[in-house]
């Protein structure tokens, strides 16, 4: 006790506590500081494009048109191709990622699931210029005269499956965008539905039910709010995606009508006609059209973090 | 080595022709400042034959490394010609980056480049947009055509009237084998294909060369769409860069684009045959490029902004051809690097203009090449002229 009370030993820990002092500070500024870069991104964007929304108002959300010619700037059609084409993605991967996260968490012997975990966490780290070349010359072809043509062929009477289709354009966006967010959905769900507490299945187990039963009665609907997060943050990958989608959608410039039509994302459009852009409204409406992405993005995101959030929530309390 | 022995010789023939037109016309068509002390130089620089050459100014003999920025169309050429210069003058580096006409009018704009390069002329806003007191010099190097290239098995030759293609860029031709297409066609089994057009994402001075072409012959398209860089296409898949177009054209049977000239030539995409002003279908060449300049030639505009060239008169023009500009500003700052930029160009519109055939560009005609030149003698530094 005398010794801890020594003052000369206290002043040597006060000053100890300094670089503990300067760490948390330290931390807490960078923590600081990449907030600040959002908001600031959020404010540049905006200010950038004032002259659009001082021009358009929010009838620049609604509008179908862009027409650089007649200086008259529309976002809808690029905010119906984001969501089109996302939309295709999430209803071809969610199952498929889905099925596969409950064959690696439930069925899979260790010998098998670790290493097509590995495989399919090396499909995200797939540059997606290289997706988009592959999506070009294999992928778009592939689906032309296999699935693109079967559907026009069947259902072409349908107006959303309506011709011409040439292997670039909305359906071959969705595709590539859906390969994309594969390996997010299946690794998140895969770790929540391995965090599901074993109890809740020994007690299935103890009740006589099949491992089907097991699963779709106790695992997946535990697991279910973790699920849906993981969809929505393969969503937000699929909104912001650019290079791959450029490379297959066909930048068309009117909102889709049919499966197989030319669309364009914001990302794309912002994308390929940034560069050449004339400075004023044309440049202005470009940065509005990153401004629309960032806020889709930022909801879409907040939603998720909701959904993991209650997922997490939930495992806590069942434990 | 045989590049330097025809471009000398080019140089001369040049150089005798606008002796020749500087004496017959009195110098009625030649700008004040290619006064007689100007750019027609006998003694200098003359070979032995005896014949007159343009006496080029000569770089400084420091290091120095000049930064341009701009059009795409161009850069081989510029690329070849800048290869070609540092031979001579291996102390003086140029780079030159390929981003667009949009961006070097942008970058010269906002002082980030000694010069810029575009395809289509700066509009009036865009010299607005200058800085305060400064003015941006046009000087045209080059001349190229945008050609119609297609994809369709079996048809080695396509001919193309200006309404045919204005419905086919419009939409209101959507199967290859539209009786209006094979009535320019006759012997030619055209295919029962849906017709894919494939435009440009990106703005473009090739797609302010095609849509001018098309608001001249068509009144749907001035109506409904209109010309410029970037504009609102009716139908079509975008692609990114002449090279996208051609690959989306050499990729989809029953592709229809539109890209440069040489990247047609280089890439061996088949071109139709476009109908011209007298009538007749011609095939794109730098010939036929050349012809429609030199009738253009009389009316280039005084400060070198011409618009493309549309369905110029004669038998051989081709419809489509457009003139490609550095962009320098008048009052250099840095005199050294002034002397530099301003011997390299002026090597470039005589010497370098043999460089041109080959790479599937074509030269400027002779009046042309007097004007840029007495443009380029306008440039300053300091206030006092750097080629006197």
């Amino acid at each position: 006790m005398t010794v801890l009370l020594d003052p000369r030993r206290l002043q040597s820990r006060r000053l100890s506590r300094l670089p503990d002092r300067a760490f948390v500070g330290g931390t807490g500024a960078v923590g600081a500081g990449i907030v600040a870069l959002l908001v600031l991104i959020l404010v540049l964007l905006a200010t950038n494009s004032a002259l659009t929304w001082q021009t358009f108002g929010l009838s620049f959300v609604t509008g179908t048109v862009w027409d650089p010619v007649a200086a008259v700037y529309g976002a809808l059609p690029f905010i119906a191709g984001t969501i089109f084409s996302s939309a295709i993605a999430i209803v071809i991967a969610a199952p498929i990622g889905l099925l596969t996260a409950i064959f690696l968490a439930e069925y899979a012997s260790r010998r098998i699931a670790v290493p097509l975990t590995f495989i399919i966490e090396l499909l995200a780290a797939i540059p997606s210029v290289v997706i988009g070349l592959w999506g070009v010359f294999v992928l778009g072809p592939f689906l032309k005269v296999t699935v693109e043509s079967f559907m026009v062929d069947a259902f072409g009477w349908i107006p959303i499956f309506r011709g011409p289709a040439f292997g670039i354009g909305l359906f071959a966006a969705g595709v590539i965008l859906a390969i994309m967010i594969l390996p997010t959905i299946v690794t998140i769900s895969r770790e929540i539905l391995v965090a599901v507490p074993p109890a809740q299945r020994e007690a299935m187990y103890g009740l006589g039910a099949t491992r089907w039963e097991v699963i779709s009665h106790v695992v997946v609907p535990i697991a279910r709010s973790g699920i849906i997060g993981a969809i929505i943050l393969g969503l937000g990958r699929a909104l912001g995606e650019t290079l791959a989608v450029t490379m297959v959608i066909g930048n068309g410039q009117d909102i889709p009508r049919s499966l197989f039509d030319q669309a364009q994302t914001l990302s794309s459009k912002i994308a390929t006609s940034f560069n050449e852009s004339e400075v004023g409204l044309q440049t202005s409406s470009l940065i509005a059209l990153g401004l629309i992405l960032l806020v889709i993005t930022i909801v879409i995101n907040v939603v998720a973090r909701v959904f993991v959030g209650h997922a997490t929530a939930a495992e806590a309390g069942l434990r | 080595m045989s590049i330097s022995r025809t471009s000398r010789v080019t140089g001369l023939s040049l150089a005798a022709a606008l002796l020749a037109a500087a004496c017959s016309t009195g110098g009625a068509t030649t700008a004040p400042s290619a006064a007689p002390a100007g750019p027609i130089d006998s003694p200098t620089g003359s070979p032995a034959s005896g014949g007159a050459a343009i006496a080029v100014p000569t770089p400084p003999s420091a290091a120095i490394t000049l930064q341009g920025a701009g059009a795409t169309f161009p850069a081989p050429l510029y690329q070849s010609w800048f290869d070609a210069y540092g031979g001579l003058y291996p102390n003086l580096k140029i780079d030159y980056q390929a981003v667009g006409s949009g961006a070097g009018i942008k970058a010269i704009t906002q002082q980030t480049v000694d010069f810029g390069a575009s395809d289509a002329p700066m509009k009036d806003a865009d010299i607005a947009a200058l800085p305060s007191g400064t003015t941006v010099l046009h000087i045209p190097t080059a001349l190229g055509a945008v050609v119609v290239i297609y994809n369709l098995a079996g048809v080695a030759t396509l001919n193309l009237d200006a309404q045919n293609v204005a419905d086919i860029f419009l939409g209101t031709i959507t199967n290859w084998n539209d009786p209006k297409i094979a009535a320019n066609n006759p012997g030619v089994t055209l295919p029962d294909k849906p017709v894919l057009v494939v435009h440009r994402s990106d703005g473009s001075g090739t797609t302010n060369a095609f849509t001018s072409y098309l608001s001249a012959v068509s009144t749907d398209w001035s109506t409904k769409v209109g010309k410029g860089t970037d504009v609102k296409w009716p139908t079509g898949i975008g692609a990114k860069g002449n090279d996208g177009v051609a690959g989306g054209v050499q990729q989809n049977d029953g592709a229809v684009g539109y890209v440069e000239l040489n990247y047609a030539t280089q890439a061996k995409i088949p071109a139709a045959n476009l109908k011209n002003a007298d009538g007749a279908f011609v095939a794109a060449s730098t010939a036929g490029v050349t012809a429609a300049a030199n009738a253009a030639a009389a009316s280039f505009p005084a400060d070198n902004r011409q618009a493309p060239i549309i369905n110029g008169p004669g038998a051989d023009t081709y419809p489509i051809a457009s003139y490609t500009y550095l962009l320098v500003f008048q009052d250099q700052k840095d005199a050294a690097k002034a002397q530099a930029l301003v011997a390299f160009i002026a090597w470039a519109l005589t010497d370098g203009q043999a460089a041109e055939e080959g790479l599937g560009y074509a030269p400027l005609p002779a009046a042309v090449q007097q004007k840029a030149l007495a443009t380029l003698h306008t440039v300053t530094t300091g206030g006092s002229p750097v080629w006197p």
